[in-house]
């Protein structure tokens, strides 16, 4: 690696790779192409035979540290590793996706190496060679533009941003013999809800608010199913102990953007509108004519959610047949 | 045990934010600033720990003169103590630099514990503690739903994707909060009354020992802020019955907007 390639850091679990890591390959590859430079990745914790799902997703070199330590997220192993990898490949960019292991790393790293570090890019644009992110804060209320000052520049990218591109060429794989180092973390367990598409990655997401008036969310779960989608809340659903926190969109809970919307007997408070207003089309159903989330939506219909989103879920279901 | 709070102030979630003339920061006069809703949560849990295990419970931030409000009412909830960094130099940090100006204050302090939210819902880093945990080389676990201490360890629970992982390791560590932790409390207004008593130490950057030139310059810079892009005018859906309504819905997304 010439000194100021870029670094993809990939995330898997269970030996499949999370969504975000192709589009922060893909990126990575954009970025890459418009600096002169190569693109390397990262695989921790798999073995050659995973490391290949990466080849047309445009890395020129695949590295994969196979061990076991790094099989489970740890912060300390995976920092100390990826540390290590830097100091020998010498990136000028890094870029890693914005999930909770990827946030989580990237910043014990940016400290580790004294990085600048810019989390949850929604979006990369390269000005005079230089370049310049842009990521939401205040909760979405306001969207920023970022200078690093410092190299290596780390990227954590938000979920469902950037677009995911292949290649022709599938990298070269190179194992590395690499050393876990002093580790203070001692994992002790992991329950996952298999089956459950992660409310920050899915496509489509239905949520549903105070206007579901309990906690049986089966009329909009079934239109969620049948989208291929996530379930999602409001706080006050959430507060009323109907879903889940991890259901819960807004300020205080989980950003998302996928390519569409519902939102369900949600009025649309300030909190919730920033955690969902980057959706691409956004559709509304509420009672209330008057409900803010009205002024954030593509598409609303006035009326009643029990009535209208069966209703919703049956024209689709034609469409699909 | 020494339980230590890392607490920013931020604008509460309520606000609407509006930028300022210079483009590159927001306007902070008309806006009720609160604690950070995580750093609540943290300030909660230590308070619990404290009330089962002992010890005493110091609020660390590094912020403005009005940042003692937000001090108070963590002392008014139940903390012992408040350390206020107060510089104008921190108005220009980047996350890893208030990080490095908090460990500075926490290399000469005593502690088993430190409790940080997992992110402050101005900036939306995520960074601030890790770096922290990093710079006092201590190990650290993020979005804590769970903690539990028990022979000078610490064992939390912590939220991921689609779940939950479970981790432990020996104090001191560091922990960041995720909403599910607890319910914080009200300040009583007994608790307000002491909380006026209660020492807080104020210090500027020199009084640390940092150097306020160094400390202040950020490598990730704000060169402009802007709002989102404003949604096109939406459309009201209209029809005799609901089921005309959800049908033309279900049209428009099919051929209009393309997401189905």
């Amino acid at each position: 690696m010439s000194q100021g390639d870029v670094l993809a850091i990939t995330e898997q679990s269970d030996n499949v790779f999370r969504k975000v890591t192709y589009e922060a390959l893909s990126e990575g590859r954009r970025i890459a192409d418009s600096m002169g430079c190569g693109l390397t990745a990262v695989v921790l914790g798999a073995g050659e035979n995973v490391a290949k799902e990466l080849g047309q997703y445009g890395a020129d070199r695949i590295l994969v540290a196979d061990n076991h330590v790094l099989n489970e997220y740890m912060a300390d192993a995976h920092t100390n590793v990826v540390a290590d990898i830097v100091s020998r490949e010498k990136p000028a960019t890094i870029i890693v996706g914005a999930s909770t292991q990827g946030k989580d790393m990237s910043a014990r790293l940016a400290a580790r190496i004294n990085a600048p570090l810019a989390i949850d890019c929604v979006d990369v644009r390269i000005d005079n060679g230089d370049l310049l992110v842009t990521r939401p804060m205040y909760g979405g209320k306001i969207l920023a533009d970022i200078v690093f000052d410092g190299k290596p520049q780390i990227l954590a990218i938000r979920p469902n941003s950037m677009s995911i591109a292949e290649h022709a060429a599938a990298g070269a794989i190179e194992i590395l013999d690499v050393d876990v180092g002093e580790t203070n973390l001692k994992f002790i367990e992991k329950k996952l809800d298999t089956g459950k598409i992660e409310l920050t990655e899915a496509d489509v997401v239905v949520a549903g608010g105070r206007g579901m008036g309990g906690s049986d969310f089966s009329v909009i779960e079934e239109l969620a199913d049948l989208l291929g989608g996530a379930l999602g809340a409001s706080r006050s659903a959430v507060d009323e102990d109907w879903r889940p926190l991890a259901d819960q969109v807004g300020q205080t809970g989980k950003v998302v953007s996928p390519n569409l919307y519902i939102a369900c007997g949600i009025s649309g408070a300030i909190q919730h509108l920033a955690g969902m207003s980057s959706s691409k089309v956004v559709v509304a159903v509420n009672k209330d004519p008057e409900a803010s989330i009205f002024s954030k939506a593509d598409y609303g219909i006035v009326g009643d959610l029990f009535e209208v989103v069966p209703l919703i879920t049956e024209e689709i279901r034609k469409l699909v047949k | 045990m020494e339980i230590i709070v890392l607490l920013k102030q931020v604008p509460s979630t309520e606000s609407f934010i509006e930028i300022a003339e210079d483009e590159m920061s927001i306007k902070k006069d008309d806006i009720k600033f609160v604690i950070n809703p995580y750093d609540e949560f943290a300030v909660e849990e230590a308070i619990r720990l404290k009330e089962t295990h002992g010890g005493s419970v110091t609020i660390l931030s590094a912020g403005t003169d009005k940042t003692v409000e937000a001090i108070r009412t963590a002392l008014a909830m139940g903390a012992d103590k408040g350390i206020l960094i107060n510089d104008p130099a921190i108005e220009g940090c980047d996350a890893l630099g208030t990080a490095r100006i908090l460990a500075a204050v926490l290399k000469d302090t005593p502690f088993d514990l430190i409790i940080a939210g997992q992110r402050a819902v101005d900036d939306d880093n995520f960074q601030v503690g890790l770096a922290v945990a990093e710079f006092l080389s201590i190990p650290h676990i993020s979005m804590v739903i769970k903690q539990e201490i028990t022979d000078g360890k610490i064992r939390c629970q912590r939220t991921v994707e689609g779940g939950s992982v479970t981790l432990e390791a020996r104090l001191p560590v560091l922990f960041t909060t995720q909403r599910g932790l607890n319910e914080p409390r009200y300040a009583s207004l007994p608790g307000i009354m002491k909380a006026k008593k209660k020492p807080l130490d104020i210090k500027t950057l020199e009084d640390i020992g940092l150097d306020s030139e160094k400390a202040g310059k950020p490598m990730t810079k704000i060169t402009a802020m802007k709002f989102p892009p404003e949604r096109k005018e939406g459309k009201i859906i209209e029809g005799e019955s609901a089921r005309e309504k959800a049908a033309a819905l279900v049209m428009a997304l099919r051929e209009e907007a393309r997401v189905i």
